[in-house]
């Protein structure tokens, strides 16, 4: 059998892009994103769903990239970092990231970030313990976790008082 | 090192029975894949020596939680999302709730499912306890048919069990009690998320007139498979609890158990550990009873 014999035809919706794939089936989502289209903003940490670094929206819900064989995201709709800002501005969540200095050697910030706006979406107004039940999933091996911590509660104080303006 | 892809096939039955056909047609040469949360860290490692895989994921027929007047029944696909999101199973089942919620983060939770966490097989698996002490019974299908089985039966030895080549969980079936309780569950891991236990310790118990009419215990991580403990319920049942019956339960426990030290922890610590969650939850058992 040829070596590419048993790749598969995935065709999935990319940040808004419709994208047709020629891929091993379990191939990792985190390897398809990265080396197929380019989108590096996903990291890769511990390449085994510990820390969350790789973090994607797969259908709306929070995933591992590196955990996701490719054939499963057939058809589905995927959000990465690359896909929260829009051309001229950067997500509430990326802001407040900023302001607030949740990034260190920020290679655990764009699943921090992901997680972050997939929390908000779900809750818009989150507890503490929601937040850190949100983030418990992502590693900072640099332990900023307050600083992380302080960026999602300033995001949501955003939030709110974009809403009741 | 990291698996040659090229070795590796999953495949997309268009449903259930088509997945069954395939399951019939060569048992054993091809295996389930649901969420990935285990098999992909697997692959990863290099440690994934099956290479033909089918996928689950898209299957309705083992999704869906159904809630009948005297059982809940959940889909094997059932995700640990799902579970601590379910208002029934939040009210009636609190202690797979518990579990849910402290099974890896949410991301996990996203995709772990409660079939594959039961034919993973890992006697430290959190959601393997509740399961337990609820009396889950697991409907197994195969192209032959339907059998169920209760979950206690289900383990046989270390990653061994009662799972013919051909079949499939398709549900987990969890029988309701209209009557007040005493639940307990703790897990005990390095930290609180994302954590796989040192011990996990289930509990539920009915008391009447000051004593303890009916009780299941279950623990994780202390043997080759989740472990009911009968002998220990043995100790308890009928009893009032004091520190009479909190020491046999002890003692019956620590012959149930076959603790061993490995990465996570050590024989010693879980063994203790395990009796000290006895206690704790003995304890609270004689609080419900005098408050």
């Amino acid at each position: 059998m040829p070596e590419d014999g048993r790749k598969v035809t995935v065709t999935c919706k990319v940040n808004g892009l419709e994208r047709t794939l020629r891929v091993y089936p379990l191939a990792r989502l985190l390897d398809v994103l990265r080396e197929e289209l380019h989108l590096t903003g996903t990291k890769e940490g511990c390449g085994e769903g510990e820390c969350g670094a790789c973090s994607v929206l797969l259908n709306g819900q929070l995933a591992n990239s590196c955990l996701i064989p490719a054939l499963q995201a057939d058809k589905a709709e995927i959000a990465t970092i690359e896909g929260l800002a829009s051309p001229d501005c950067l997500h509430e969540v990326q802001q407040a990231f900023i302001e607030a200095g949740g990034a260190q050697c920020g290679i655990c910030t764009p699943g921090m970030i992901v997680a972050a706006v997939n929390l908000l979406a779900r809750i818009p107004q989150p507890t503490e313990g929601e937040i850190r039940f949100g983030l418990a999933g992502n590693l900072c091996r640099c332990t900023g976790y307050m600083k992380i911590f302080q960026a999602v509660v300033r995001a949501c104080r955003r939030q709110r008082e974009r809403v009741s303006a | 090192m990291r698996s040659y892809l090229p070795d590796y096939e999953l495949v997309t039955p268009a449903n259930l029975s088509e997945a069954l056909a395939l399951l019939a047609r060569q048992p054993g040469a091809w295996k389930p894949f649901a969420g990935g949360t285990d098999l992909m860290v697997l692959l990863e490692a290099g440690k994934l020596p099956h290479k033909k895989f089918f996928s689950l994921w898209h299957l309705e027929e083992l999704k869906d939680i159904a809630v009948a007047d005297d059982a809940v029944v959940l889909g094997a696909l059932t995700t640990y999302t799902e579970v601590l999101n379910h208002p029934v199973l939040q009210k009636e089942f609190p202690l797979l709730c518990q579990a849910a919620r402290q099974t890896g983060g949410v991301a996990t939770q996203n995709r772990g499912t409660l079939g594959g966490n039961i034919a993973n097989a890992s006697p430290a698996a959190d959601s393997s306890p509740a399961l337990l002490v609820y009396d889950a019974e697991l409907e197994l299908v195969s192209a032959r048919g339907t059998r169920s089985l209760p979950y206690h039966r289900f383990h046989l030895g270390y990653k061994v069990m009662d799972l013919q080549p051909d079949e499939l969980i398709r549900a987990i079936r969890l029988p309701r009690v209209h009557k007040p309780r005493v639940q307990y569950y703790r897990k005990v891991g390095t930290r609180r998320a994302q954590a796989i236990s040192k011990v996990v310790f289930a509990g539920v118990a009915e008391m009447a007139g000051g004593g303890v009419r009916d009780v299941r215990i279950a623990l994780g991580s202390v043997a080759p498979t989740v472990l009911r403990c009968g002998q220990t319920e043995e100790a308890v049942r009928g009893q009032r609890i004091d520190s009479q019956t909190i020491k046999r339960a002890q003692a019956a426990l620590a012959g149930e158990i076959a603790p061993i030290d490995d990465i996570r922890s050590t024989r010693r610590y879980r063994r203790q550990v395990s009796l000290r969650l006895l206690a704790d939850f003995l304890q609270r058992c004689a609080g419900s009873v005098q408050g």
